[in-house]
């Protein structure tokens, strides 16, 4: 298979080291083209800070990332967007007061470049990309069925509902990559069997490639073609779930070790 | 929750309402035709200081509402916009209008140049580097080797305009519109840019400057672009009060100056356009008042002193924050909800979505 030939993402021996501790320490993966590939460890193995590195949030000490085979590590945060890297947080990081719209639509700025100058005259391309913009965001906004909520601020909606719309903004930029930081957390067991059916349609419709950090083990499990797994900073497992699953590193790290 | 979300902007009812807005404030002085009142001109040059100050708040609203940088030094643009359209009519024997967008232009360098040393600076620590703005201009529009351009303390004295093409209007009459067609365009400005791309940038970056980044806004561009904006409404405001007071003088622009625009801008309503005209009206006429309110109780309760006016503006201020947190503008909204029942301003189209709320 060619998409085995150059993966989308290739993580090489990036470490990151934060004063004395080491965060990561030269883990290395690929992300092929097409999957969906869950990244597990336990609490405070390094899994978020390599979804820092990926989206330019932190520099690794050492090592590359390679996006379609060019390095990430030299351009701006704000051009990983058009790059074609989008995230959702363990948090939620939503624009609190703007409403449900305007953040799907903030999602579209990458996507679109008209200026401050032809906003403030408020020129016929302003209004032609603002329509287009309202409009895929709407069918986002309907895909993640939020069509209720599209006019309440952000900021007050339930932290489920939140998941929901952050999710909705990574789309609206068309990423070739989501990385895709807890979607379960804080999910009920219904919620999270609906958000599976999404991360999939996510895939099989918008033919975007996805790397998932999870602890809910079910969902990663079922959902991805390929698990990653590390710990304390270091890789110590990769395959398929299955395989993964068997591993007795990852069952020591989850469980500890017995006697 | 209501009162300060942005859902306006994507609200179709709000231009209409703009629009009546500004025609009211187009027929006022039409009044004049059918009153005979002798101070009728005073009233109109009231309205220009309302409109001036209300697009002075502008500026500013546009930085530390809608883009949650904080800004103490605004009375510097003004100051900066003022002398500029005094030096160009002065030395350059320019006319009155042609001198607003040159002050714009040099308002926003002058914004821009100080918004990439404010990008390294947050919160309190910005609002102390704007608030050294604020102290040193009013010195150095003083400074000797400058004076032959600013006129020194003394400042310089313009002449008023007079209305163009035999406009059968007086002078205060015409300069209250000159006021109201700049200011309205400006709020045009602000308006489009607030519904457009640049606008949801600018308020993403207030909301959650880390995930703005992500989602691809280059931020600190956005936030030095949106001071320089900021200072340039703020400096054609300053232009137009040179016009129209057709004096400048450096006392005019002190710290009192940018903490009254501050006030202004609470007032009528962070993050709110139509509460930076009423935070403009509520600087012209409470200053005013609060001199009005001490003179009558001097006489109605026989006091032997005068009342300070400044602790009568400061008693005001503090019930005005008390009953209207959310200012003029919030409470107004608020009031809105109370009377016509509901969440008026987002309901556009939507059910009320509390029914699925489970937290």
């Amino acid at each position: 298979m060619d998409s085995e030939a150059t993966p989308l993402l290739s993580v090489r021996d990036v470490t990151v080291r934060f004063g004395g501790v080491v965060a990561l320490d030269a883990v290395s993966f690929d992300v092929a083209k097409g999957e969906i590939t869950g990244l597990i460890g336990p609490n405070g193995a390094g899994k978020t800070t390599l979804f820092n590195c990926l989206s330019r949030l932190y520099q690794p000490s050492s090592g590359e990332i390679l996006f379609e085979g060019a390095s990430v590590l030299a351009i701006p945060r704000h051009r990983i967007a058009s790059v074609g890297i989008g995230r959702t947080f363990q948090n939620v990081a939503l624009f609190g007061k703007l409403t449900v719209l305007e953040n799907v639509m903030v999602g579209r700025h990458s996507g679109t470049n008209s200026s401050f100058f032809a906003n403030a005259l408020r020129l016929g391309s302003v209004i032609a990309e603002q329509r287009a913009a309202r409009n895929q965001a709407m069918e986002l906004i309907d895909f993640m069925d939020l069509r209720e909520f599209t006019h309440w601020p952000a900021g007050g909606l339930p932290f489920p509902i939140r998941k929901r719309v952050e999710l909705a903004r990574a789309l609206a930029a068309k990423p070739k990559l989501l990385l895709l930081d807890e979607p379960a957390a804080g999910l009920n067991h219904e919620e999270v069997a609906t958000l599976e059916t999404q991360i999939r349609r996510v895939r099989d419709l918008q033919g975007v490639t996805v790397l998932l950090v999870e602890h809910h083990m079910s969902l990663v499990m079922s959902v991805s073609d390929k698990v990653v797994t590390v710990n304390f900073g270091r890789k110590i497992a990769e395959g398929t779930p299955d395989e993964v699953k068997r591993d007795p590193e990852v069952i020591r790290a989850y469980l500890g070790t017995a006697g | 929750m209501a009162a300060d979300a942005t859902s306006w902007a994507t609200k179709s009812g709000f231009g209409k309402m703009a629009i009546l807005f500004w025609a009211i404030l187009a027929a006022l002085p039409l009044i004049g035709y059918v009153r005979d009142d002798p101070s009728f001109d005073y009233y109109m040059f009231m309205g220009q200081s309302m409109l001036i100050y209300g697009t002075a708040v502008l500026g500013l609203n546009l930085l530390i509402g809608f883009n949650g940088q904080i800004s103490l030094g605004h009375s510097a643009f003004f100051a900066v916009g003022a002398y500029t359209t005094a030096i160009l009519m002065n030395f350059a024997g320019m006319p009155y209008w042609a001198t607003i967008p040159i002050a714009a232009v040099v308002c926003f360098g002058a914004g821009f140049l100080f918004g990439l040393p404010a990008l390294k600076l947050e919160g309190h620590y910005l609002a102390l580097a704007t608030f050294t703005l604020a102290i040193a201009v009013p010195q150095l529009l003083k400074y000797k080797a400058i004076a032959g351009w600013t006129g020194g303390v003394g400042g310089l004295l313009l002449e008023k305009p007079d209305p163009p093409f035999n406009l059968p209007l007086s002078p205060d009459q015409y300069l209250y519109y000159l006021c109201l067609f700049v200011s309205m365009l400006m709020f045009w400005f602000v308006y489009n840019l607030l519904r457009g791309r640049s606008g949801r940038a600018m308020m993403a970056i207030r909301d959650h400057p880390m995930a703005a980044g992500t989602m691809g806004i280059d931020t600190a561009l956005y936030k030095t672009v949106t001071f320089g904006i900021s200072a340039a409404i703020t400096g054609v405001a300053g232009a137009l009060s040179a016009i129209t007071i057709a004096y400048v003088a450096p006392d005019s622009f002190t710290l009192q100056l940018a903490v009254s625009f501050l006030v202004g801008l609470v007032v009528g309503g962070i993050a709110s356009l139509p509460g930076c005209i009423l935070g403009g009206v509520f600087i012209v006429l409470v200053q005013n008042s609060a001199q009005s309110i001490s003179d009558w109780m001097k006489v109605s309760f026989s006091l032997r002193y005068d009342v300070p006016a400044w602790a009568i503006y400061g008693v005001l201020l503090l019930l005005l924050m008390y009953f209207l947190p959310s200012g003029l503008m919030g409470g107004l909204i608020a009031l809105k909800e109370r009377l016509f029942g509901a969440k008026g301003p987002d309901s556009t189209d939507d059910p009320a979505p509390q029914a699925s709320r489970n937290d």
